[in-house]
């Protein structure tokens, strides 16, 4: 039992992490319907960043704000500067773009920290909480940070006008400009509140899954499930699809383990995670398109 | 009165296609203008060229200033509000937020209060329906909507394109008189392209008859209204 516990706790921790890199993901695709497949490789940047001020002796938390910040300043600066010429380029220049840039941050933090694994530290320290047994400190502590950035998010775009700005803006562009909000604008900060969230997640995971060049790829695979598990276009729907992917990896790599236990037969185990996560791609993209949460729109005409 | 807007030599342009040839005209302050003109005469062209959303060359004056080459967000900052056909709301956003949304420019939010109150009187069918999601809400409404939030800019100069389209007579009948009280109580200019000539001459002072990207004819509503190919061609009598 306590095992169980302990699995779903541990789920609901990375599920925390793949929520932040779906809604990252779901936010540009809601502005531009592209899906940015470097958005993984910017949060690994980021989390560079973070480690270098930490080496440099700045405190945790203040390299974590400072990095989030970086990625903000970064995601704005890869709009304006690489995506605002290709606006109306086709799909395809932009997902080579995406693979440009994802290749380009997977070399340069190569070339600059080297490919060694290196460790993390976590800013929550051993005995301050968690329940023992079930869910550890550092896990308990992702998953509270990544609700209060969630939640700050949230409170972002539905409470300031800023926020309903950049709604306006992804949901009909053209409108947004009638009513003089200035799009490309908003274009830009998105991109940098999508990085800014991403460099969250790197940096809360980068303690489970340790620092290197590669730490997001699996990462980036589980967010693409979360954020069409969800409804690809619905940011919510990413954030509950992240926590349920999560959980349910864990959940099947324990039923795996359950039953080799009492057959002695290996069907599914921790190695087969990432399966999993290709699995409910697939299974999601044919047997409902929409997602879970897939808006549905109500028009009457 | 002076020109509010002043048309000079306008041209515009869908990629190779040009659809709009030396059109001219004048808006006077505090009137309200009609564009007349069969389908594809370029009446929404006109419109979409004054907010710069289509390629366009020569000169748009608005209150003395050039605008023509902005960009569409600065040229609306100006206080001029374009309600594009087809009632242009923000279908997934709720009415008060489609409202606040045009607000958005305005430094004056003590003022945004009173003409949200304003506007409520003109459409108090929207304030009961003040948390519903835009796009569901019927045509009508939608159609208020997006004039309402057209006022939430507090505009200079409206830009109307088919008010009435699609709507039954009645709801049309509404929104003209409203448009009326929009235009005499808020001092509200206006500039009316409409399919329906016989209410759109009703309502305005002045008219403007476009065929094929130029204009054919132009002069107070009521010599317009007499004029022997106007009658045959759009009032069909």
């Amino acid at each position: 039992m306590e095992q169980f516990l302990q699995q779903i706790a541990s789920g609901l921790a990375n599920g925390a992490i793949y929520a932040c890199v779906a809604l990252a993901l779901v936010m540009i695709y809601v502005s531009t319907d592209h899906i940015n497949f470097a958005q993984g490789e910017m949060a690994m940047f980021s989390t560079y960043i973070s480690w270098q001020l930490m080496t440099w002796g700045v405190s945790f938390w203040f390299a974590f704000v400072l990095a989030v910040v970086f990625s903000f300043v970064l995601g704005v600066v890869i709009e304006r500067a690489i995506l605002r010429p290709l606006h109306n380029a086709p799909v395809l220049s932009i997902v080579v773009v995406f693979i440009g840039l994802l290749a380009i941050c997977n070399s340069v933090a190569g070339a600059i920290w080297s490919y060694l694994i290196k460790e993390f530290p976590s800013p929550f320290p051993k005995s301050s909480f968690g329940i023992a047994g079930v869910i550890g400190p550092h896990q308990l502590g992702v998953v509270i940070v990544t609700l209060v950035v969630l939640g700050l998010l949230f409170a972002f775009f539905r409470y300031t006008p800023l926020g309903l700005a950049m709604r306006a803006a992804a949901q009909n562009p053209q409108m947004a400009r009638l009513v003089g909000v200035r799009v490309d604008w908003m274009l830009a900060l998105g991109w940098g509140l999508a990085a800014a969230v991403g460099a969250v997640a790197g940096i809360m995971v980068a303690h489970i899954v340790y620092l290197d060049p590669n730490m997001m790829g699996g990462i980036l695979l589980y967010a693409f499930a979360s954020a069409l598990v969800g409804g690809i276009g619905n940011p919510g729907g990413a954030v509950v699809g992240g926590f349920i992917v999560g959980v349910l990896e864990n959940m099947v790599a324990y039923a795996g383990n359950q039953i080799e236990k009492a057959t002695g037969i290996y069907i599914i185990g921790n190695g087969e995670k990432l399966t999993v996560a290709l699995i409910i791609v697939i299974t999601v993209l044919t047997v409902k398109p929409a997602g879970l949460f897939g808006r549905v729109v109500v028009k009457r005409v | 009165m002076a020109a509010l807007l002043e048309v000079k030599g306008l041209k515009a342009f869908y990629g190779q296609t040009q659809s709009l040839y030396d059109v001219g005209f004048e808006i006077p302050d505090g009137g309200i203008t009609t564009l007349l003109g069969a389908n594809g005469a370029g009446k929404t062209t006109t419109l979409r060229a004054i907010c710069n959303m289509v390629r366009t060359d020569g000169t748009i004056r608005f209150a003395g200033k050039d605008i023509a080459g902005q960009a569409t967000e600065e040229i609306v900052r100006l206080r001029i509000a374009h309600v594009p056909e087809g009632r242009g709301t923000f279908t997934t956003l709720t009415v008060d937020e489609n409202l606040r949304i045009a607000a958005y420019t305005r430094r004056d939010k003590a003022a945004v209060h009173a003409d949200l109150e304003r506007v409520f009187g003109y459409f108090p069918r929207l304030k009961e329906r003040i948390q519903q999601q835009a796009g569901t809400l019927s045509g009508g409404e939608q159609q208020m909507l997006a004039i309402a939030r057209a006022l939430m800019l507090k505009p200079r100069l409206m830009l109307l394109d088919e008010p009435s389209f699609g709507l039954a007579p009645l709801i049309v009948q509404e929104i003209f008189r409203i448009l009326r009280r929009i235009n005499e109580d808020d001092k509200v200019s206006i500039l009316l392209v409409e399919q329906n000539a016989a209410l759109a001459l009703d309502l305005a002072t002045h008219a403007y008859v476009l065929e094929t990207g130029r204009v054919v004819m132009s002069g107070p509503s009521s010599v317009v209204k007499n004029d022997e190919n106007v009658r045959k061609s759009y009032l069909g009598y």
